[in-house]
């Protein structure tokens, strides 16, 4: 089982991490390029492997934040189930609009845009109503200590927020290896030649829906417990929305680690960005927008594409080689 | 509340601002007809008309309804390049990526605004904008009837396009039959600009309309394209008549649900619609398949 | 003669105001090859889709097995063991040949191992044994029709509707074509196939429905339907039958 065992090393390897490193700049960089990196598996299973482009998917990472968030402010439950719930009901809201869209037959441009638009009836009805804070937001008390779900150490953090990533590691690597990942990647190629092979399409996107909300939402529940703060426009808005789908795109959709190098791209450009021109409101969504096109042009399987491509090509040199020299 | 009196000025009000959605919905509907994607770039570029309508009122002097016809081609021209030079290359031909392109371009003009602009939300006053034409029974504001009759002109003018000239019929033909239309000679990559370029001019001049009565800052021109696309569903997608009609029909709803829900609310109904039309009739009422 | 494993009752299909299938009826007769010719745009691939499940009729009914299932859906009609082919090929292009068969395989086995075990052993079989591990879409035409077949194989199905799934090669292809379908139906599978290729037709079918502007206008053994004048005018034109005289047999 190599690859299996190379993940695993690599998950190890990045455990390891806090303890060389102590500066908390550097591993809220890290964490915040993690919790990147999950929301982007997230879009991964649906979008990547799914082939079904979601403009909305903040519609999950918000509700697990408000979930959990809301949760223990106004109904004083423990933060642990809290994580749960908001758990369930971001993969609910995912099962919902899934069961809603792909009934209708909907794909392509216009699931993009009713995605879109659901994230955004979201984010109106957040920023108004009462049980969210509306405007104002939602502000969880801190409590740091571990039956909160609240750390002292920025360091337990970061191996909670990897824990969560390696699961959805473990995801997409099933994915690819089970006979619903197989079906998954069938719809996404070809619709109705899946159909013609007995592929319950709709089944199929919907799991993939559900499963993409919930490792989403999880990351919305991450953000909670370590921000301790939410709104409308963090919860809902644009921004979560477009990170989702660049992490994949840039480091490779529909690959186990894509998203993963997707979202260390993202976090470090962000980072030159702001070192090179300040931390104006908009600016790195420019970089990312951006970045996205250029992707798209030069790139378009991502990273782990132009590494694959690169192996391809110095094997192809080193045959060639070989066949020069007899 | 139902009198008459209050609602028949509503009704025609709405009419007025709805020609002025249709004419977004118009630019939109005509790029999907053609290139077959939803261009998400769309608010962003009505959000940059709108800036560059006030910009010339500002510092030029220029009156919005004159400005048009010089912000009008310019925004042709851009559309014309976007297509030509960075969505069309860029995307490969394949209409998943076309998706993503336009969302970068959104993101990438509506943050350029922002950054350059910032969020202040920004008015121009014009000395007749609230005058008003009496008609006994209703007042009706004087930019907005301009707008309407406006829209009207432009209606006229794209149908003459396109049924009189030869680019308006080698648009007819790639929208129909890509590959036939290539095989006769057509410069598809070329049609495809300049129907791109159509679509963001009617956004353009649609923007120097709406300055008058309404305010810009970055992320005004987004709420307009949700209406937008509320219509160009609604219509279906492809058909200019279908834009046309949901344009006024949808300004009647707006008009009417704002004087019975209120502000906020009003914008939630316009996307519940959205969504329910999507669900129930993709095709909307006019249009050809998704 | 064996009883029938599918037959269609006086099915319809209307597309606005296009009738595309107009009260079809025909019967194909378990473990043996049926074919349905006639001219382009005759309603052969949408009688297709409408016993895949793609489409639904308009009018009429459909039993396979001896139970209706004119409203089941398609997945449920491939799990049943009805698998069609595509008349324009239709491979996973960004997946491998053999993960192309295996997205078929695993119908009836949920194990990737299984799966991929059962792929090997079609591809093998079909002549695609060299190629399993190349992307589906560096295939030749020729290539992508046997991809079909091994994929829509790979479903152990009952009936396989092949739609012109000669069309495109040449005369070394179909040469090697046609005895695997033949093979085919000797391991029992009942096949109805779309045919243009009339050498095909007359070799490998026991019987042909002819279907033009949507209604069947003739029904027989291969030879009887060659010499049917009504069908020589549906693909030669009207009165063509009488300018050609006497029946005109390759």
């Amino acid at each position: 089982m190599k690859p299996l065992a190379c993940m695993l090393t690599f998950i190890i390897a990045l455990a390891a991490v806090p303890l060389v490193v102590q500066s908390n700049t550097a591993l809220n960089f890290l964490i915040t390029a993690l919790l990147i990196a999950l929301v982007g598996q997230g879009w991964n299973i649906l979008g990547g492997y799914g082939g079904q482009y979601s403009f909305g998917h903040a519609a999950f990472f918000g509700t697990g934040a408000y979930v959990t968030a809301i949760l223990q402010v106004r109904y004083s439950v423990n933060a642990w189930p809290g994580f749960l719930a908001g758990v369930t009901a971001g993969a609910s809201m995912g099962a919902i609009i899934g069961a809603l869209t792909f009934r209708a037959g909907i794909r392509g441009s216009y699931f993009a845009l009713v995605t879109l638009a659901f994230a955004e009836v979201l984010r109106i009805l957040a920023s108004v109503a009462p049980i969210t804070g509306a405007g104002v937001g939602t502000l969880i008390k801190l409590d740091l200590r571990a039956s909160a779900l609240q750390f002292q150490s920025r360091a337990v953090f970061y191996w909670v927020i990897l824990a969560l990533v390696a699961v959805s590691l473990l995801i997409a690597y099933a994915l690819e290896r089970t006979r619903f990942g197989a079906w998954l990647i069938a719809v996404r190629e070809n619709e109705d030649a899946a159909t013609a092979l007995g592929v319950n399409a709709f089944k199929v996107k919907l799991g993939a829906m559900t499963i993409s909300a919930a490792v989403t939402a999880a990351a919305g529940c991450f953000y909670a417990q370590y921000f301790l703060f939410i709104d409308s426009g963090i919860a809902y808005g644009t921004r979560m929305s477009v990170e989702a789908l660049l992490t994949p795109i840039i480091g490779g959709s529909g690959t186990v680690f894509g998203p993963l190098l997707g979202a260390l791209v993202v976090k470090s450009l962000s980072e030159v960005a702001i070192w090179v021109a300040g931390d104006a409101p908009g600016l790195n969504l420019i970089v990312y927008g951006c970045v996205l096109i250029l992707v798209i042009a030069f790139a378009p399987r991502g990273l782990v594409g132009l590494l694959g491509g690169l192996k391809t090509h110095l094997a192809r040199s080193r045959l060639l080689k070989d066949a020069a020299n007899g | 509340m139902l009198s008459p009196v209050i609602l028949i000025p509503a009704i025609l009000n709405g009419l007025l601002t709805g020609a002025v959605y249709a004419l977004v919905a118009l630019g939109l509907t005509l790029i999907y007809g053609v290139l077959h994607i939803i261009n998400f770039a769309h608010g962003a570029m009505l959000s940059a008309a709108m800036f560059a309508a006030f910009f010339a009122f500002r510092l030029l002097g220029l009156d919005p309804y004159v400005a048009i016809f010089l912000i009008a081609p310019a925004f042709f021209v851009i559309g014309y390049g976007l297509q030509r030079f960075v969505i069309g290359p860029a995307s490969h031909g394949d209409d998943r990526n076309m998706l993503l392109v336009t969302l970068g371009l959104a993101v990438v003009i509506e943050n350029v605004l922002l950054v350059a602009f910032r969020a202040d939300t920004r008015t121009i006053d014009l000395p007749y904008a609230f005058q008003t034409i009496d008609l006994g029974f209703a007042f009706l504001a004087i930019p907005r009837v301009i707008g309407f009759a406006a829209v009207l002109v432009v209606a006229l003018a794209l149908g003459a396009v396109m049924t009189l000239t030869d680019t308006g019929k080698a648009i007819r033909a790639v929208a129909k039959e890509k590959v036939g239309a290539q095989l006769a000679g057509i410069d598809v990559a070329h049609i495809y600009a300049v129907t791109f370029g159509l679509g963001t001019a009617c956004v353009a001049i649609a923007a120097c309309l709406l300055m008058p009565t309404y305010y810009v800052n970055p992320t005004a021109g987004e709420a307009f394209v949700l209406v937008a696309f509320t219509i160009v569903v609604l219509g279906g997608m492809g058909s200019v008549a279908g834009a046309l009609i949901g344009g006024l029909v949808i300004g009647v709803v707006e008009s009417l649900s704002g004087l019975f829900l209120g502000e906020s609310l009003g914008q939630i109904g316009i996307f519940l619609i959205f969504i329910a039309v999507l669900l129930v009739r993709p095709t909307g009422l006019f249009g050809a398949k998704a | 003669m064996a009883k029938a494993l599918l037959s269609i009752e006086s099915v319809s299909r209307r597309f606005g105001g296009l009738l595309a299938v107009n009260h079809v009826s025909l019967a194909a007769p378990t473990g043996r090859i049926t074919a349905l010719i006639g001219p382009n745009g005759a309603g052969k691939t949408t009688l297709f889709a409408l016993i895949s499940g793609f489409l639904a009729p308009t009018e009429g009914s459909i039993h396979y097995g001896g139970e209706p299932i004119t409203t089941l859906p398609a997945h449920e009609r491939a799990r049943r063991g009805i698998a069609r082919t595509f008349q324009i090929v239709q491979p996973f292009s960004g997946l491998s040949v053999r993960d192309n068969i295996v997205v078929g395989a695993h119908l009836h086995h949920p194990t990737r191992a299984a799966a991929l075990d059962l792929a090997d052993a079609i591809g093998r079989e079909l002549g695609l044994g060299a190629m399993l591990d190349r992307p589906a879409d560096t295939l030749t035409v020729a290539g992508r029709k046997r991809l079909e077949l091994a994929r829509a194989l790979a479903t152990k199905p009952k009936l396989l509707l092949l739609d012109e799934v000669l069309a495109g090669l040449n005369p070394t292809e179909i040469r090697e074509m046609v005895p695997l379908v033949r093979g085919l139906c000797g391991r029992g599978i009942t096949i109805i196939m779309i045919e243009h290729v009339m050498q095909a037709v007359m070799s490998l079918s026991e019987h042909v429905f002819v279907l033009a502007e949507g209604c069947i206008i003739a029904e027989g053994t291969p030879a009887a339907v060659a010499a049917d004048p009504g069908v020589i005018e549906a693909y030669l034109g009207h009165g063509a039958a009488k300018k050609w005289g006497a029946p005109h047999v390759q």
